[in-house]
Parts: structure tokens; C-alpha cells; sequence
């Protein structure tokens, strides 16, 4: 199993993430809690999902509009989004959507291609758990979120810029 | 100069530990190639044709004779002792090996420079107007507003896997000298009534194999907006550009394809909820970044110079240099000065490294210790005292850096071209070898007066055919070399006339061999038409349109079709 960062740390994953067919086709429905399915069998048994007892998790791909879930977030208790490739950088604005606009507090995971030297970038999103591609190193993976000290932009975890901070000017 | 704070500095020292860690796990099979690719390409380094070539960031074209020695050591120690001036305003250099590209950045840190995003689907190096700060028709520094977008672009965590590299180029001066039509974003400062800055702002311009110019998108975004609205743009490109066709991935297709005013209605409705957030601007900003820029300290000076006048009137040679090379500037008795890297014989850009200290020791002697690079691939050393310009030109000519061309025929852009670049379907430097090598007379050149000649390897377009007044591509046919010709193309509105435009082809391309001559039937047509010697190669195709150089270059229908005959022939 893949292994999952949270909060910076390693920890068990008991999700079970529900794919799509190889042709797109949705998945069935599934019979235990703690399922992150895809958005597009949440919005065909949205009524369905919200009757159920138990965890409930929706993933998006890169495509598709966060918006579409935005009315539902304090009902889903996980949000995942993926990452068809790693050079694929719409989930980053995928997430500060989430985060930022409509205001999502749960558990925000980055699921797909997930490698190391992206991993920075996602959390300044907003992403705070990285299901990481089957072949990552753990541990190195760990290293790659204290690499930068600061960061000049606002972001999901520093919405005050850098420039904002760093006021009063010291001279050269 | 910008000179960095503490963070600034951090922030590099920390991209040069990443980048030799990710180095260190590729050489050790931990990153594959693809995986690799995407990184080193965002620290400059590509792989060519003959070797790695690695692309030194110079922001907004701005450095130090300190900066300048260093690449002149780097030159030397890392590769084969020479450098290229791209026109992104960048260094390339040809032959570093990748294991020791960690240590050139390492060494690049230690003089405030890097390689950051100077290649990748990322924002790139912003670039502007080598007068920035000095030119006489100034509405801002520009300066200060590229350094505030280089800090905004610099690692944006939302922002560095776009659908394809994105160029900003910011215009702080009433003539356009940043080519800011032909760039994704394209940033023009306006003043409104009351003297408030504001920018007009174009998206969708570029060149490649879609030449367009840039829409429009605010004719007057006030100062403090200037980084949300980027946002806003930035987002509805990463979210809604391209990504299935790289050919089709930049973000003048989205504005294409959405229709400008739809794409303008994305960004406002993004715009929205960013506008006056923490990102806004503030004036105590402003100054804290022009605080951190050194100035220039000038001397007083009169405005003329009785000595220096003298010189102009007795030197052919330097009157005809200080005519092209020397420029005007909003200091009185100081003046701006090209050292054209444009020698005949010599690739467009090329500086030796040789050169590389020669000249920083003639930035710290006439100019402050400091320099530009255009990206017309020139050097300018932007702060002479015009009682120094004939000193300053006899140690130039000595350098063979003072070559009178400067806006004229033979001050060619151009790529790499096949020599160097894997991209490329033809070499370009023969090429501009060979027109300069026909254009050699200074009196002819200067007859014929302002034109620019661009030359690219390949549709990629790095030359700027496109808005050369001449244009040549290099394209490949059944692998033979061909070359195609067009006219009209203008980088933008330098001075009364037209505004920046795309050129447009005469007709069937020619070999090598032929280009020389063709051009020189162009400029017999132009000479033929034009009004006076004020009007330009480019004002007279704007009137006349093509047709007439079509002519005077393939003849009337019949010559045409043996043209096509005996190129079908050759091929």
C-alpha cells in the first residue's frame, strides 16, 4: 500500500480510495464507510451518501470544478485531488479554491502522481496529506517540506506576503 | 542594482542545496529522466545537442561588473570560455557538464545570481527596456516593477507547473522598447490624469508558431491591483489552458479560443475575490524595493561638452559610432552607450570570457559598475559621462565591441540556430554571417538607416523573425536547409509609425546560399520607394504592402513559377 504523509508524518492510511473504470465508467457503490469516490458518483448519489451513516470522502480530478462539491463541504469529510501526471499543476489552484474561497477545514489529500519535489508546492496549497506514488521514499519525501524557508507569495498556509512582513524596509 | 536582504539570499543558498540533492538522486537512479527533466529545466539546464546547456537568469537584464566577472570565472573554469546573451536578456552557456551545474549555482549564490525558472513551464525571467531608469522618455522605473513580479514569480507554489512557460515583459517608458505585444503578458505604465501609475495590460501575445499580438485586457489596472490581477490571469490559465498539445498550451490559445473578451470575463469573475486581499500592493512596498536599488551618484555636469564636440567633429570613425551607439539621457552631460556584440564573423551574442572582464572593467570605469543587456543581444552600459565616450570608444574598438550598427541591418538578432540547439531544423548563424558579410559598407548601412533583421532556427522563434522588419525562418525540408523570408513585422511602436505587428511571408523559401541577394532586392525596393531617408524599411512596407518586394525579389508570375520549378528540382 501506498504510503500516506499527514500532518508531516507517516501514518496508516484506512481510506479506500474508489477508482474509475479503465474507460472512465464510475465504480459501484460501495458497501463500507471510509470510501473516497469519485465526484462523479457523489453527485449521482449525493442523496444516497448524505443518508449514510459513516465517513465519507469525494475525489476530483485535475478537471473537474471544486465548485461542483462546494456546498457539500462540511458534509464530506475528505477531499482528495489528483494528479493525472506530476507536471499537471491545476490541482494547486484546485486546492486554494477549496481552501481559500469556499472555506474547506478537512482533510485535503493529493492523490495520483505524487513525488517528492512537488511536495512543498501542494502544501503551500493547502494539501495537508499526500498519498505519495507507490515508489517515493518516506522518509526522503519528510526532507522535502522544510526545504524553502520563506516564501515570497500568499498562499493557503502564508496569506500574508512576504513583502507584508518584511516592512519596515532595511536598507542596503 | 537590486541588492538582496537576508531572505532574498536564503532563498537562493536554499535552491542550490535542493537542486544538487535532486542532481545527486538522479545521478543515483532515484529520479527518472522525465522526472529529472521538469526540475533541471526550472534551474536552466537543458540537454543539446552537444552537450548540457545551462541558462543563467540575469533579471530584467541588469547586472554588476562583480556579476559579469563571475560569469567570465565560471566561463573559464566550467565550460570552453565563452558565454552567449540570449534575447530573454540571459546568459547561456554551451558545455558545462550536469554533475558540476550544482557548483556553478553554488558559486552564481555567492554574487546574487541563479538559474531560477529561466526554462520550464513556469513564469520566466521578466524582462524590459535596457534604458529602464535612464531614458528620457520615462514614465516609472521598470526596474521596480520587474523585481517586485521576479519576488511574486519566484517559487509561486500555485504557479510552476503551467500548461507552458509564461514571459512577462514590463514597458516603464512611452516608446516600447520591451516588446511587451509579444509576450504572454505584456505590462505598459500609463499615468492617468492626476499622475497615478496604473499599467495597461496585453495578454496573448507571443511568437512561435502562432505569432499574435496581445489583447488588451486593462487599459489602466492601478499600481496597487497589479499582483492580484497577475493572479487572476495566471489562474484562469492554469486551470483552462491547453495541456493535451504543446503546440497549443500557451496562454494566447486559451485567449483564442475563449475569444479575448470572454477570457477578460474569466479573469474579472477570479479577480473578484482576490482584488484588495493581502496581495494588493501598498506604497510603503514600493519604496522599500527602490530603496534596495543602489543609484547611480552623477556628476554635475553642462549639457554639452566643448572637448567632447570637438572629438565628434574631427573623428569620422567615432562620430559614426556615437551616430548608432551612444543614446540620450535624462542626466544632463551623461549618455547611454551600446557595446555591440555584433560582429561580423563573431555569432550574434557571444562574448568570450576574455571580454567578459574587459568589460566589467570598462562598467566600473565609465558606468558606475553596472551594465544591461538588450534583448537585441547588445551590452549597454547605461550611465557615461559623455566627456568620457571617446575614451570609452577606443577601448571598445580595441575590443572589437564597438561596431557602429547598433538599429542598423547587420545588428542582427539571432538564435543559436543548428550549430548549438537541438530544436532547430537550420542554422542561423552562417546566415548572419553572410548578410553582414554583404553589408559591409558603413555609408550604405546607414543610407538604408533603421532595420531590424531577425533571424530564428526553427519556429520555436527564439530570434524573433516575426517582428523583424526583415524576418528569416529556418525550416527544414526533406532534411535539406531552407530559408524563408518575410517583411513587415515591427516589435513594437520604438517611435512614430506602426505599432508592433507580425511579418508577413513573400513566398517560397531559398537556400542558404541565396539569402544574401534576396535581401539585398528587398532594400533596392525599399531604396526605390521610399518618401525620404526618414521614412523607414518597415514604414514603406506598411504603405506600399508586399506586393512590390514580392516582385522585386521573384520576378512577375513567370520567373515565379521557374523559381518553384527549379526549387522543386533541387529538393
Amino acid at each position: 500500500m501506498a504510503t500516506l504523509i499527514k500532518d508531516r508524518r507517516i501514518v496508516a492510511d484506512n481510506w479506500l480510495l474508489s477508482r474509475r473504470g479503465p474507460d472512465g465508467e464510475l465504480p459501484e457503490l460501495p458497501s463500507r464507510g471510509e470510501v473516497i469516490v469519485p465526484l462523479g458518483l457523489w453527485q449521482a448519489h449525493r442523496g444516497d451518501f448524505l443518508a449514510r451513516s459513516g465517513a465519507l470522502g469525494v475525489w476530483l480530478d485535475s478537471h473537474e470544478d471544486p465548485a461542483a462539491i462546494a456546498s457539500d463541504l462540511d458534509r464530506i469529510n475528505l477531499v482528495a485531488v489528483n494528479f493525472p501526471k506530476f507536471g499537471d499543476g491545476r490541482g494547486y489552484s484546485i486546492a486554494r479554491l477549496l481552501r481559500e474561497r469556499h472555506c474547506y477545514k478537512g482533510e485535503l489529500r493529493a492523490i495520483g502522481e505524487v513525488l517528492r519535489d512537488q511536495l512543498l508546492f501542494m502544501a503551500q496549497c493547502g494539501f495537508d496529506a499526500f498519498a505519495l506514488r507507490e515508489d517515493q521514499d518516506p522518509d526522503e519525501a519528510l526532507a522535502a517540506f522544510d526545504e524553502f524557508s520563506e516564501a515570497y507569495q500568499t498562499s493557503f498556509v502564508q496569506p500574508v506576503p512576504l513583502y507584508r512582513r518584511r516592512l519596515p524596509a532595511s536598507r542596503p | 542594482m537590486y541588492i538582496y536582504d537576508e531572505i532574498d539570499q536564503q532563498l537562493v543558498n536554499e535552491r542550490v542545496v535542493q537542486f544538487r540533492g535532486q542532481t545527486r538522486r538522479f545521478l543515483a537512479g532515484k529520479l527518472s529522466e522525465e522526472e529529472f527533466r521538469a526540475l533541471r529545466l526550472r534551474n536552466g539546464l537543458y540537454v543539446q545537442r552537444h552537450a548540457p546547456m545551462l541558462r543563467i537568469a540575469i533579471p530584467y537584464g541588469l547586472l554588476s561588473s562583480t556579476q559579469l566577472r563571475k560569469f567570465a570565472h565560471i566561463a573559464r573554469t566550467y565550460d570552453r570560455g565563452y558565454g552567449h546573451f540570449s534575447t530573454r536578456q540571459n546568459l547561456q552557456l554551451n558545455w558545462p557538464a550536469l554533475e558540476q551545474v550544482p557548483e556553478i549555482l553554488a558559486e552564481l549564490a555567492t554574487v546574487q545570481m541563479h538559474a531560477i525558472q529561466t526554462s520550464g513551464n513556469c513564469v520566466r525571467n521578466t524582462t524590459t527596456d535596457h534604458f529602464a531608469g535612464v531614458a528620457r522618455d520615462e514614465i516609472v522605473d521598470s526596474f521596480v516593477w520587474c523585481e517586485i513580479i521576479r519576488q511574486w514569480s519566484t517559487f509561486h507554489p500555485e504557479f510552476s507547473y503551467l500548461p507552458r512557460k509564461f514571459k512577462i515583459a514590463v514597458n516603464g517608458a512611452a516608446a516600447d522598447r520591451a516588446a511587451t505585444a509579444v509576450h504572454d503578458i505584456g505590462l505598459h505604465a500609463v499615468r492617468d490624469a492626476s499622475g497615478e501609475v496604473g499599467f495597461r495590460v496585453l495578454v496573448g501575445g507571443g511568437l512561435g508558431r502562432t505569432p499574435v499580438i496581445g489583447h488588451v485586457m486593462q487599459e489602466f489596472l492601478p499600481w496597487q491591483h497589479l499582483l492580484t490581477y497577475l493572479d487572476a490571469v495566471l489562474r484562469v490559465y492554469n486551470r483552462y489552458g491547453r495541456r493535451d498539445n504543446i503546440y497549443k498550451a500557451r496562454i494566447k490559445i486559451l485567449v483564442k479560443d475563449l475569444g479575448p473578451g470572454k477570457f477578460r470575463e474569466e479573469v474579472e469573475a477570479e479577480w473578484v475575490h482576490l482584488k484588495d486581499g493581502p496581495a494588493t500592493l501598498v506604497s510603503e512596498e514600493i519604496a522599500r524595493i527602490e530603496g534596495r536599488f543602489t543609484r547611480p551618484e552623477y556628476a554635475a555636469c553642462p549639457a554639452t561638452d566643448a572637448v567632447h564636440d570637438a572629438a565628434l567633429e574631427a573623428d569620422r570613425a567615432f562620430s559614426n559610432w556615437h551616430r548608432r551607439n551612444v543614446h540620450p539621457h535624462k542626466q544632463p552631460g551623461y549618455a547611454a552607450v551600446t557595446l555591440s556584440l555584433k560582429k561580423t564573423g563573431v555569432p550574434p551574442g557571444d562574448v568570450t570570457a576574455e571580454q567578459m572582464d574587459r568589460i566589467a572593467g570598462l562598467a566600473d570605469r565609465f558606468s558606475f559598475g553596472e551594465l544591461r543587456v538588450s534583448h537585441e543581444q547588445n551590452l549597454i552600459l547605461a550611465d557615461v559621462r559623455q566627456s568620457d565616450l571617446h575614451s570609452l570608444w577606443r577601448e571598445a574598438k580595441a575590443l572589437d565591441l564597438a561596431t557602429p550598427n547598433v538599429g542598423l541591418l547587420t545588428n542582427i538578432i539571432c538564435c543559436p540556430g543548428g550549430d548549438f540547439c537541438s530544436l532547430a531544423n537550420a542554422k542561423s548563424i552562417p546566415v548572419a554571417e553572410a548578410i553582414q558579410q554583404r553589408f559591409d559598407d558603413l555609408d550604405y548601412l546607414h543610407d538604408i538607416g533603421e532595420l531590424d533583421l531577425n533571424i530564428s532556427g526553427c519556429i520555436n522563434a527564439c530570434g524573433h523573425h516575426h517582428v523583424g522588419h526583415i524576418g528569416i525562418l529556418g525550416v527544414d525540408k526533406n532534411g535539406e536547409e531552407w530559408y524563408q523570408i518575410q517583411v513587415g513585422g515591427n516589435q513594437g511602436e520604438i517611435r512614430p509609425g506602426p505599432g508592433a505587428s507580425i511579418g508577413r511571408i513573400i513566398g517560397p523559401s531559398f537556400a542558404r546560399a541565396e539569402v544574401p541577394d534576396v535581401i539585398e532586392r528587398l532594400i533596392d525596393c525599399y531604396l526605390d520607394r521610399r518618401d525620404s531617408d526618414a521614412e523607414r524599411f518597415v514604414d514603406v512596407v506598411h504603405r506600399i504592402g508586399i506586393e512590390p518586394f514580392k516582385e522585386r525579389v521573384y520576378g512577375n508570375t513567370d520567373q515565379r513559377s521557374s523559381h518553384r520549378r527549379r526549387q522543386l528540382a533541387a529538393v
